[in-house]
């Protein structure tokens, strides 16, 4: 489950042109290259237009803030439980390290952020995960901060959407990173006997144990264009198996497909779509 | 008599010279009793060093022992009546899934179990323990049955994950794991989980939310195998010993963090050394923890499994 972290970070290398990496998000880099067509874009470009490549459509990966700033309502959020720091339970030397690399490439304090904000008008409670903080691995803090977002929209009695983005479990922590799957789903399960909204949205990538915990129980399940879906990761599979996975295998339309997402939904129509789902849950209230 | 790890060589050593002495002494008809207990003496001191020094490592080694009972093996030892209940009612039969309903101590309950073969054919036969969608799919139908006809569920866990493959996929391995999980957290009926052998990942946890979770003495749990982290961490699958250490798997450990209730005794030196024994003091262990279990109402019930897996991690800020 833990696999797809390693192929992100092989992908994301494949998106950035910049030579710093580290600032590939910040506005200082010019230009980047669409790591499928190979169009070099103007920043401010791609920016304006979602970061989807306009030659090919594809979906750059997106941090909080840029998804904050194209989903939620101007000046609406108000982020939740900012201050939890990542633990380190089995004190590794690695981790410690990692984490603060992490916290230093993504300017976030752990890998995902949560918080309250309006969609046209419409309150919700949202979590969205950030790749760039060690591939938006789910370790105690993480599992935390999801969990107290889906108990914060239970007890507000508003919707819930969360923006998966991750490689899964996050190893470092062991088993405490494994029981954040029941931990997050036994809160989702209290939230949908209340009868309350839960959407979930997979981003590149939803894999692992974040796939196979909250992100595949929204009561709606949209995903973005292309985004690499799954429990095990392309590698291990293909190591596993010996051959050579076909084309699209794992993408969201892939999995559109099979019946596993309910519509998968461009970037330019992602806040409109979350706003006509969540005013058609309105009626009668 | 359970094939020999390489750590427990110097027990063979001894046990071999103690024989060799009995036979020698009973061909010649000399008085080697003396001799004899002095090594037996040593026998015990040395069996008491290795297995109460176990590294991480061979930990695993014992948790993977091919000999070691296996959740069919459990069922024979512990559940009369037993009857398999075979398929998810959507795609098919997942053999590395075993379920059923049996009598345990008198009572009809549900056992859901993943199960790895003891030599290669079997394994091929059982996918090495490695679940399918269909095999999460059958189980929360299981667990779906026990509830309504107010069975405690019983969960073997045994496997080194959820299989990695086209077909897995394609069926929603994801998904099915997600479910199993979210079934397992409304589940009105008492769920014991144990890991009798080696538990890891999401394909673990699948059938492991229990509202008590026992380990067996010898038995690993952890979110991923050490090769795995060794690999995909250190790009060095030569480190699993390291990896085994680090990453915190033995029971005693998976008990300090919170996560599992209580350790089940084996015999010495693991499950596989004696397996009479270790289905036993396994019977013995579940049966407490039913008696626990079966005398809380429903809401209670649930709201202490909630509490169980909301207090993992639960950070003061």
């Amino acid at each position: 489950m833990f696999i797809l972290v390693l192929e992100a970070f092989r992908k994301q290398k494949q998106i950035t042109v910049q030579p710093d990496a580290e600032n590939r998000d910040i506005p200082e880099g010019i230009w980047s290259k669409c790591s499928r067509c190979s169009e070099v874009l103007l920043n401010k470009d791609l920016i304006k237009n979602y970061k989807v490549c306009h030659k090919c459509g594809f979906h750059f990966r997106l941090t909080v803030a840029e998804r904050i700033k194209m989903i939620l309502d101007e000046g609406s959020f108000r982020e939740m439980d900012a201050n939890i720091l990542p633990v380190n339970p089995f004190k590794l030397a690695d981790y410690e390290r990692k984490i603060s690399e992490a916290r230093k490439k993504s300017g976030l304090n752990e890998a995902v952020v949560a918080g309250e904000g309006t969609i046209e008008g419409v309150p919700v409670v949202t979590a969205i995960m950030d790749t760039n903080f060690m591939m938006g691995s789910m370790g105690t803090v993480v599992g935390e901060k999801i969990t107290r977002a889906i108990e914060a929209a239970a007890a507000k009695r508003k919707p819930l959407i969360i923006f998966a983005a991750s490689g899964g479990a996050r190893m470092q922590e062991g088993i405490l990173s494994l029981m954040q799957l029941a931990k997050t789903v036994e809160a989702l399960a209290r939230l949908s006997e209340a009868g309350q909204l839960y959407i979930s949205v997979l981003t590149d990538p939803t894999t692992g144990g974040v796939s196979a915990s909250f992100a595949a129980l929204g009561d709606v399940i949209l995903a973005e264009p292309e985004a690499m879906i799954g429990f095990t990761g392309p590698r291990v599979i293909e190591q596993t198996i010996r051959q050579k996975l076909p084309e699209g295998f794992q993408r969201a339309e892939f999995f559109e497909q099979h019946g596993f997402v309910d519509k998968i939904v461009p970037r330019p129509q992602m806040k409109e779509t979350l706003a006509k789902l969540l005013k058609l849950h309105l009626q009668g209230e | 008599m359970a094939a020999i790890l390489e750590f427990e060589k110097p027990i063979q050593e001894l046990e071999n010279k103690i024989s060799e002495l009995r036979i020698f002494s009973k061909e010649k008809g000399i008085d080697l009793s003396n001799e004899i207990s002095i090594l037996e003496k040593r026998a015990v001191e040395v069996r008491e060093l290795i297995y109460n020094n176990l590294t991480a490592w061979q930990q695993v080694l014992i948790a993977r022992h091919p000999e070691r009972p296996n959740t069919s093996d459990y069922i024979n030892y512990l559940f009369q009546d037993f009857i398999e209940m075979r398929g998810d009612r959507c795609f098919g039969d997942d053999p590395a899934v075993i379920g059923g309903i049996g009598r345990f101590n008198g009572r009809a309950v549900t056992v859901i179990g993943q199960l790895k073969g003891k030599d290669t054919k079997e394994n091929l036969a059982r996918n090495f323990g490695m679940a399918h969608p269909e095999g999460y799919r059958k189980a929360m139908r299981l667990m779906k049955q026990a509830e309504k006809f107010n069975r405690p569920v019983i969960c073997f866990i045994d496997t080194p994950g959820a299989y990695p493959g086209i077909g897995a996929e394609e069926r929603g391995q994801f998904e099915a794991i997600a479910r199993s999980i979210l079934v397992m957290s409304t589940l009105k009926v008492p769920i014991i989980a144990v890991v009798i052998g080696e538990g890891f990942s999401g394909g673990a946890l699948g059938i492991g939310v229990g509202d008590r979770i026992l380990m067996q003495e010898h038995s690993i749990y952890s979110v991923i195998t050490p090769e795995g982290y060794a690999s995909i961490l250190w790009k060095d699958s030569t480190r699993n010993r390291e990896a085994a250490e680090t990453i915190r798997i033995i029971a005693r450990d998976i008990q300090k963090l919170g996560v599992a209730d209580k350790i089940v005794p084996e015999p010495m030196g693991g499950a596989q050394r004696d397996p009479g024994t270790a289905a036993e003091l396994l019977g013995r262990s579940i049966a407490e923890t039913m008696d626990e279990l079966l005398d809380l109402a429903p809401e209670i019930l649930l709201a202490q499994r909630y509490e169980k897996y909301r207090s993992i991690g639960n950070l003061a800020d």
